[in-house]
């Protein structure tokens, strides 16, 4: 038996952390370019330490236009949410790699959240991040996560109150989402401010392991936000390179290679 | 009813959004339940309904309809109200509340126009800058009302994405709060989206029908058009609990729920999660919002305000659905019988009205007639060749 999903994602911060960096997890839409090209943009993210799975939703209120037109293109060419679980199950199994599915409130309601976290957790996925779910809202995905041991995040951002952060840590997510700037993602030019206060408060108040995401795209900002946190996610940036290539192989080599520069950019900031 | 502390009325309602805006929800409810037991406040909104809005609106007997139809139908005039439409009773007290909470910015989202025009009239009223988020495909069949929001010094922006109506316009003007949320209020335009704003929306539109309940002795039918739901639960809200009156709720039944293009997510829909609440929605299997479809802007909406499922699951009102043939009638029939062109909105709950004659025969109706129809005058025109 293999480890439960919150060790998995503990160990994987806890390996990173050992080289002294935080954790690279790219975020990708399951289904594009193409559905059957999408298992090879995984693997062509090799130096990736694990991978954000984002099943589509054609209504995402956190996604600026990048990631929103990803998950419309994703769906117009017949992604489904049933295709985008077993895409999770061959990117686990095909890269051994953390697989961590991001989706929204509606499609996992709809497919019920028991059977969701079932199907994910039989999949090999190790946590799950809902955008439109607060604390208020997020009991029955917390309960059903712990029941399979599918490490469940929980959102924490700039404008979220010292007692609402209090309320998130109590509730006892596995993990830390920390939006890095106000507003939906998509890509920056530089890395907010607000990103490290942030983190300065959540490593105030408790031990959970913090990534963030939200406007993160070049390597120095990966490097700036992996000095304050566990892991980063660059989300944008990637699917953006998916998005402008000519074909499925060139959007392969182009994903390669961008992840490999915020990997070693975060190697090399090892002090 | 007042929802729960979760925002909830029964199961349906709720807050789900992305965090970042769960700060300013937590402000606004308790900014708008401060304000709302604020006599200081609701005097400056009375008197901004009475001297600005031009309230109370006129509850009008409409004879010669009523003779024709064999019932005795009298009108709610919210198209009298100030820019045409009942959607100026929300915004101008939101627009209040945002100079309250010392926010110098709103945006709001616009199907029909009409509330982005209520709410650009309010901001040029308090000194508000003000955006509207409203879909390409609207600004093209309500291209007088986007002048009228230019006008009004608000900056109109374009919504091309998806069907490029009223859902996208909702979403667009959501992700604009979820980067401006420091600055900006979000003056959404129905009882729809994440609590406090059902609450909040329909508290402002009860005016609606707590002057029905002085205006007019007690009917024994209630109709109103739903789109998102303010006009309608505005004017139920006096009435619910009294046995003794008929609630009905008329959804937009596009080309007919059957052909699947239509806007009834009450009436032919199923609960889940749309623009921050739990409600009834047009969806697919997999959760995917479907799209909506009705010649009435305003109704083209794939979702409804929480408290109406609650009200629907409970059996307190009646929802029916029109189709958009059957409102077009309605709006040529009160035009040439009245004198009144009413929006294409409330022409489906007079549609109803005429579909459902026979059964109401000699009964005492009060119907929202909700905005005037200048807007749709163009669309009809179209229509007509
Ligand atoms: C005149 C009029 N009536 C009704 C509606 C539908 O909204 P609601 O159901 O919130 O009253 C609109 C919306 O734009 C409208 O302009």
């Amino acid at each position: 038996m293999a480890d439960s999903g919150t060790e998995r994602i503990r160990s994987m911060f806890a390996a990173a952390a050992e080289q002294g960096r935080a954790a690279l997890l790219p975020f990708m839409t399951a289904g594009i370019p193409d559905p059957e090209s999408s298992l090879a943009m995984f693997q062509a993210m090799t130096a990736a330490d694990g991978f954000e799975v984002g099943i589509p939703y054609a209504d995402p209120l956190m996604d600026g236009p990048v990631i929103a037109s990803a998950g419309r293109r994703a769906i117009d060419l017949g992604m489904t949410i049933d295709a985008g679980l077993e895409l999770v199950h061959q990117v686990a199994a095909t890269t051994g790699k953390p697989v961590i599915v991001m989706t929204y409130a509606n499609p996992v309601l709809q497919y019920g959240i028991d059977r969701f976290v079932d199907a994910i957790a039989a999949g090999g996925a190790v946590g799950m991040i809902i955008a439109d779910l607060p604390v208020e809202e997020a009991a029955p995905f917390l309960e059903g996560g712990r029941r399979r041991d599918v490490g469940m995040a929980l959102f924490v951002a700039p404008t979220t109150t010292d007692e609402r952060l209090e309320r998130i840590v109590a509730a006892q997510p596995a993990f830390l989402y920390g939006v890095a700037r106000l507003g939906v993602t998509g890509e920056q030019s530089e890395l907010a401010a607000t990103a490290s206060e942030l983190a300065q408060r959540v490593r105030a108040v408790t031990d959970l392991p913090l990534v963030l995401g939200v406007g993160i795209s070049t390597p120095y900002q990966a490097v700036e936000a992996g000095a304050v946190a566990d892991g980063v996610i660059v989300g944008s940036a990637l699917v953006r390179r998916v998005l402008e290539a000519e074909d499925a192989e060139q959007a392969a080599e182009a994903l390669g290679a961008a992840v490999d520069e915020l990997a070693a950019a975060m190697r090399g900031s090892e002090s | 009813m007042t929802p729960d502390e979760r925002g909830r009325f029964g199961e349906y309602g709720g807050r789900f959004a992305p965090e970042t805006l769960l700060s300013a929800l937590d402000e606004l409810e308790a900014a708008f339940a401060e304000a709302w037991e604020d006599d200081a406040f609701r005097a400056e909104l009375d008197a901004l309904l009475a001297t600005y809005v031009g309230r109370p609106t006129p509850v009008y007997h409409a004879t010669r309809l009523s003779e024709q139809l064999g019932v005795d139908l009298w009108l709610k005039r919210e198209d009298l109200a100030h820019t045409g439409a009942h959607k100026i009773n929300n915004t101008v007290g939101q627009a209040l509340l945002t100079r309250r909470m010392g926010k110098p910015r709103v945006i709001a989202e616009t199907g029909a126009g009409q509330h982005g025009v209520a709410t650009a009239t309010a901001s040029a009223l308090l000194g508000l800058d003000c955006v509207v988020y409203m879909g390409a495909k609207d600004m093209e069949r309500q291209a007088l009302n986007v002048y009228r929001m230019e006008l009004l010094g608000a900056e109109v922006v374009p919504v091309d994405v998806g069907a490029a109506t009223l859902k996208e316009a909702v979403s667009e003007a959501l992700r604009d709060w979820v980067a401006s949320v420091d600055s900006t209020h979000y003056i959404i335009g129905s009882v729809v989206g994440p609590h406090p704003f059902p609450w909040m929306v329909r508290e402002f539109q009860r005016v609606i029908g707590e002057e029905m309940r002085t205006q007019l002795k007690r009917p024994d039918v209630v109709v109103a058009c739903v789109g998102g739901g303010s006009n309608s639960i505005g004017a139920f809200s006096a009435y619910i609990g009294d046995p003794d009156v008929r609630l009905v709720g008329v959804e937009a039944g596009g080309y007919g729920i059957a052909t699947g293009k239509h806007g009834a997510s009450l009436s032919a829909g199923s609960p889940g999660v749309l623009h921050g609440s739990y409600t009834y929605l047009l969806q697919d299997e997999g959760g995917q919002i479907l799209e909506a479809h009705s010649v009435s802007a305003g109704l083209d909406y794939p979702g409804v305000g929480p408290e109406h499922a609650f009200l629907r699951d409970a059996g307190v009102v009646d929802y029916e659905s029109v189709t958009d043939e059957q409102a077009i009638a309605a709006l040529h029939l009160l035009s040439r019988t009245e004198g009144i062109i009413p929006a294409l909105e409330p022409a489906h709950a007079l549609a109803w009205v005429v579909d459902n004659a026979d059964a109401l025969r000699g009964k005492t109706i009060a119907m929202v007639l909700s905005g005037r129809g200048d807007k749709d005058v163009q669309e009809v025109a179209g229509r007509d060749g």
